[in-house]
């Protein structure tokens, strides 16, 4: 264990946010060390409270929200006892923090020059030509040319704004640095170039670093020590390989479980049931005993201490006290990430949908150009090739990954198969139809057959609408049903997606992210369509709700024999789901073929690239420590 | 004998009256529609807004009731109306209208604000403000007898209008404590207007506001008689009576003109942003050729056309009344036909970026039509946008009828508005000693009238958004 006073400690940090007459506690008795030299992930799902944690560090808590009590010391000095003008020049220097979305964290009418130099002067007390030279200098070392130092944040990729963003804050030459989700927002080859650079600095200028992530891969490739948040407590605390190796704890066992991998193609994936509790809830016993697989009385009774289950290895469950691992687990010496820990039997998966017949999606040769205008008479100066030329196929109850970067097309590919935009040449057959040829009310009928769900749930339900009036819109549109006929196939739909029936007087935004997802899948299909579009849809949600959603979409294509063309950049999920994939890049597609194949022998080398880049395969610790 | 006249804005005001009528008749089942209303009855702020908002609508109201008087009947003659529209406002302050003085006197004035050539008691001739001829003329002696008199008089008119609260006090005892079992038995022997308070439960805010109403108007009965409350102005009318017939104009310029305005900014503001591409093009370069003419000059090219046109219709118009009367709805046309642009701008960025929403998309593949798409889904969506600009116009209307009377294109002269009392301030305020009162009473009714507006769409606004009501 590393001495207390070097790096980052944190004692018992709760905070609290009085909303009206309600406190909330989104944090509560966390506790924490990061020393020089080392990295650690806070790991857990949206609304666990790891974010607030990071901020209440910085002390940046938003309106409302305060430090109710604990304490964290930087190099032994009390962060929270310090004024605020000493604490401002904490913040940014020696403690310095980068945040999840490198589009807004940015000054856009700021070059970046400007924008370190800001931090080098309240910092570093340099001036004139030491400035430029040390700018120069910092985005050399984060992996920029010195020529980008002129550069406008609109002029940078977004790999290259998160760059700059992290030259910015090393201006200040942090102890530590706070990680808040950095790739998130980013492509899985540019989140691989960051995540390496993030552990080459870290380890060069001997900082800590403290990762905040809901990734289990991206933890496992970069953390030292790794605290799994749950409901705003630190459940489990441990060494990177002990956790891996042997979760104690139940939450963090689910979380492995329910991750959709190749070998687990086929099998339904575990579910982890029920919700994160409310920030406000009254809880007297365990936080996690509503949802735990191993709960028994004791759990409902007594909050469970923070317990030593190995040397080093922390896990705050009942369980762990005794030192013995729960029964449930099957987890073997290599981890159960790696290995099905869920018993096959007690879940089978769906019996497969038998039926061979004439595509269900044909597209040949599809282009989407658009004209790039120029001038005082906008004439058409090039085009920009979104999608150029592409040709694929979906039978009845397959599912085809279409995996590729953003900007590669793949979404315009979707809206143009729809018609949704104009193709510009190229053919798309749904169901033996000539889409391309239709026109007025015969295309209006055609597109009961093809239906989208989209990626971002909050975004894709009318925040104005009540959920029965969303469900009804397709099918007043498209089926010639009564109204009663209608009621009847709302609630049927409702039942199919697992929602409660009196869902339908609601509003969208009082559904979680994963119930909304739900609503917009039973949306497609009330119009009962043959070929089901998904554009990225569980990437907006937690990994325990994206497998509810990997399920739900398993059994409605074994249920109704839907054809799925699933658009997405996550390589495991495409593993668990897909029997074909095809790789997009630039418009084209560059390689298609049966998942196991593609994933495991990729023949094209942008594939390879892909495949490395995914986090979870090579932990950089091992090449450090050697 | 009177007979009832009906000017073209009465029948509009009838009209929009009938429709809104109609609305809450179709609502008043709906729970979907009605549970909104309700809560904003609920909100202390809502409640009181729309109290004040109602009490103003209703001086409206009222004097938007037209009538001629029949004149003595002459024999051997068809009968024959006075040429002066009266209106029922007109009629309930009688003794306000015909309390004419010679000219400016201050508020609660007993002299006049203007020295004259007296007879003195002794029968020489004297300098002195001479005493009003109604504005405390039944006061024996004015310096002593002023300050009992007033305190009297206005005791009691204020108890007057607690006993007046006192009566309608059992109704928000029974709202506030929502004894929702007593209700459902007993609700089918209830008048319409109990069983809301009852069921609303309105905020006990709304209680309050209404007793400062009420003992307000009971101030202003016992006092408004025998005393200029708002003093005089140049030609000795009564400041009260003119804010209180401003009213109308002010709530008729402000309604109307968003009428005509709101047609054309939520069709074509948001169809050029859901549309794009040619239909864009075209309603932009429309806004923008109309936004490049100055409003003032259009504004005064259309009325001078009016106002040609009715002296060549003089027969359609034969009283001063509805001279003023036309050419107000004239005035409310044309700003409204140029006033659309800018909410028209703010609402096709809006629809810009609501179009590329996925719900939007959604509804594309659906193959939903365009129209249902704009009414359904965008619609709904920029509403928020709408009231607040509505409502922030709406006193600026208020404010440019008293810019283009200054202009000379602004409502008749004749007709009493804000405008043409705050465009009459600009000279008496160059006057030495200041004349004021004319200038505060306007800007005092515009004042709570603009701010209840204010506060009232806000609260509209926030019950109207299907995220806020969990809030509560």
């Amino acid at each position: 264990m590393k001495t207390p006073m070097k790096g980052l400690s944190v004692e018992n940090l709760s905070v609290e946010i009085s909303a009206g007459n309600r406190l909330l506690k989104p944090v509560e008795g966390v506790s924490f060390a990061i020393g020089r030299d080392e990295c650690v992930a806070l790991l857990g799902e949206s609304g666990c409270g790891k974010s607030m944690t990071a901020l209440a560090l910085m002390r940046l808590l938003p309106d409302g929200a305060r430090v109710a009590s604990g304490s964290a010391r930087l190099e032994g000095e009390e962060l929270f006892a310090l004024t605020e003008a000493a604490m401002g020049d904490v913040r940014g220097g020696r403690l310095a923090m980068i945040f999840q979305e490198p589009q807004t964290s940015l000054n856009p009418v700021m070059t970046v020059a400007e924008q370190i130099a800001e931090a080098l002067a309240a910092h570093r007390d340099l001036s004139g030509n030491a400035v430029s030279a040390e700018a120069g200098r910092l985005l050399e070392a984060v992996g920029l040319e010195r020529d980008r130092l002129a550069a406008y944040p609109f002029q940078l990729s977004g790999g290259q704004r998160q760059r700059a963003l992290i030259a910015m804050m090393l201006a200040g030459e942090p102890e530590v640095l706070i990680a808040d989700e950095p790739t998130t927002a980013l492509d899985v080859t540019v989140q691989a170039q960051i995540l390496a650079l993030l552990r080459d600095l870290q380890r060069q200028r001997g900082m800590g670093l403290l990762l905040i992530t809901h990734d289990l891969d991206v933890a496992s490739d970069m953390a030292d020590r790794v605290a799994v948040m749950y409901a705003g407590q630190i459940v489990e605390w441990a060494d990177r390989d002990s956790l891996y190796a042997t979760p104690r704890h139940p939450y963090t066992q689910k979380l492995f479980a329910v991750l959709p991998r190749l070998d687990r193609r086929g099998e339904r994936l575990d579910s982890l049931p029920g919700r994160v509790p409310p920030p406000d809830a009254v809880i007297i016993g365990c936080r996690f005993a509503e949802r735990c697989p191993a709960v028994f009385a004791r759990c409902r009774k007594e909050a469970p201490g923070f317990h030593e289950s190995a040397p080093g290895h922390f896990a705050r469950c009942h369980l762990a006290e005794a030192q013995t691992i729960p029964p449930f687990l099957k987890g073997g010496p290599g981890g159960i990430s790696t290995h099905a820990g869920v018993p096959t039997a007690a879940n089978p998966p769906p019996p497969p949908f038998e039926k061979e017949g004439s595509d269900v999606l044909a597209v040949r040769d599809l282009a989407v150009h658009f004209p790039i205008r120029k001038g005082l008479f906008r004439h058409t100066v090039d085009h920009f090739k979104a999608v150029d030329g592409v040709s694929l196929s979906i039978q009845a109850g397959e599912t085809l990954a279409l995996v590729g970067e953003s900007g590669c097309g793949k979404s315009t590919l979707a809206r143009a198969v729809l018609r949704l935009i104009e193709p510009t040449r190229g053919e798309v057959w749904v169901a033996g139809v000539a889409v391309g040829g239709l026109s007025g009310e015969v295309l209006r009928k055609k597109r009961a057959e093809m239906q989208i769900v989209f990626q971002d749930p909050f975004s894709s339900l009318n925040p104005r609408m009540r959920v029965g009036e969303i469900l009804e819109e397709g099918m007043a549109a498209l089926l010639p049903l009564t109204a009663a006929e209608r009621r009847a196939r709302i609630a049927q739909l409702l039942d199919q997606v697992g929602l409660p029936g009196d869902a339908v007087g609601r509003y969208p935004h009082e559904f979680s992210g994963g119930q909304r997802q739900r609503i917009a899948i039973a949306r497609a299909l009330a119009v009962q369509p043959k070929l089901l579009i998904l554009d990225e849809p569980t990437s907006a949600l937690d990994v325990s709700v994206q497998a509810q959603i990997l399920n739900l979409l398993a059994d409605l294509q074994a249920a109704h024999g839907l054809a799925y063309l699933f658009i997405t950049h996550n390589l495991p999920v495409v593993g668990y789901l897909a029997q074909r994939v095809a790789v997009m890049r630039a418009g084209r597609i560059v390689e298609e073929g049966p998942a196991e194949r593609l994933l495991t022998a990729p023949q094209h080398e942008y594939t390879r690239l892909l495949l490395d880049s995914a986090p979870g395969k090579h932990p950089f610790v091992g090449q450090v420590g050697a | 004998m009177i007979k009832p006249v009906l000017l073209w804005s009465d029948a509009l005001i009838l009209l929009l009256l009938w429709s809104v009528a109609g609305l809450v008749w179709l609502a008043r089942n709906n729970e979907t529609l009605r549970g909104p209303w309700r809560q904003l009855l609920r909100n202390p702020v809502g409640a009181s807004t729309a109290l004040i908002l109602a009490v103003y609508v209703a001086i409206g109201l009222l004097d938007s009731v037209h009538y001629v008087e029949r004149l003595p009947d002459t024999p051997g003659q068809a009968a024959r109306y006075s040429g002066e529209v009266r209106s029922g406002l007109d009629w309930a302050l009688t003794p306000l209208r015909e309390n004419v003085e010679k000219t400016y006197s201050a508020p609660f004035a007993t002299h006049l604000y203007a020295k004259e050539t007296l007879k003195g008691p002794d029968g020489g001739e004297l300098r002195d403000f001479p005493r009003l001829k109604y504005g405390g003329a039944h006061l024996a002696d004015a310096r002593q007898d002023f300050w009992p008199d007033l305190l009297t008089r206005g005791g009691l008119g204020m108890l007057a209008g607690l006993i007046a609260w006192l009566v309608f006090f059992p109704l928000f005892q029974r709202g506030s404590e929502g004894d929702l079992v007593a209700t459902a038995s007993s609700a089918k022997n209830k008048s319409p207007l109990t069983l809301l308070w009852e069921r609303g439960g309105l905020a006990p805010a709304f209680a309050w506001t209404l007793l400062a109403i009420l003992l307000l108007v009971g101030l202003l009965i016992a006092l408004a008689p025998n005393y200029h409350i708002l003093g005089t102005d140049k030609v000795g009318q009564d400041v009260l009576y003119l804010s209180l017939k401003s009213i109308r104009t002010g709530l008729l310029i402000g309604s109307l003109t968003t009428l005509v305005m709101l047609p054309f900014a939520l069709g074509l503001g948001i169809a050029a942003g859901y549309f794009g591409g040619r239909v864009d093009d075209v309603i932009q370069y429309l806004y923008t050729t109309l936004n490049s003419i100055p409003g003032v000059l259009l504004i005064a090219a259309a009325v001078l056309v009016v106002q040609v046109q009715i002296e060549a219709h003089a027969e359609l118009f034969n009283t001063a009344a509805a001279r003023s009367d036309v050419r107000l709805l004239a005035l409310c046309g044309i700003l409204g036909v140029t006033g659309w642009t800018g909410l028209a701008r703010l609402l096709r960025a809006e629809a810009l970026k609501l179009r590329e929403l996925e719900f939007v998309q959604a509804a594309r593949a659906f193959g939903v039509t365009h129209s249902r798409i704009l009414l359904r889904h965008l619609l709904p969506n920029v509403m928020h946008l709408v009231l607040i600009t509505v409502v922030l116009d709406f006193s600026g209307l208020v404010l440019a009828e008293a810019v283009l009377s200054y202009v000379g294109v602004g409502v008749d002269p004749g007709m009493i508005s804000f405008g043409n009392m705050i465009n009459g301030a600009r000279l008496e305020l160059a006057r030495e000693p200041v004349v004021w009162w004319q200038l505060a009473a306007a800007f005092l009714f515009m004042f709570v009238l603009v701010l209840a507006a204010n506060l009232f769409a806000d609260q509209v606004r926030d019950a109207l958004d299907p995220k806020s009501s969990g809030r509560k």
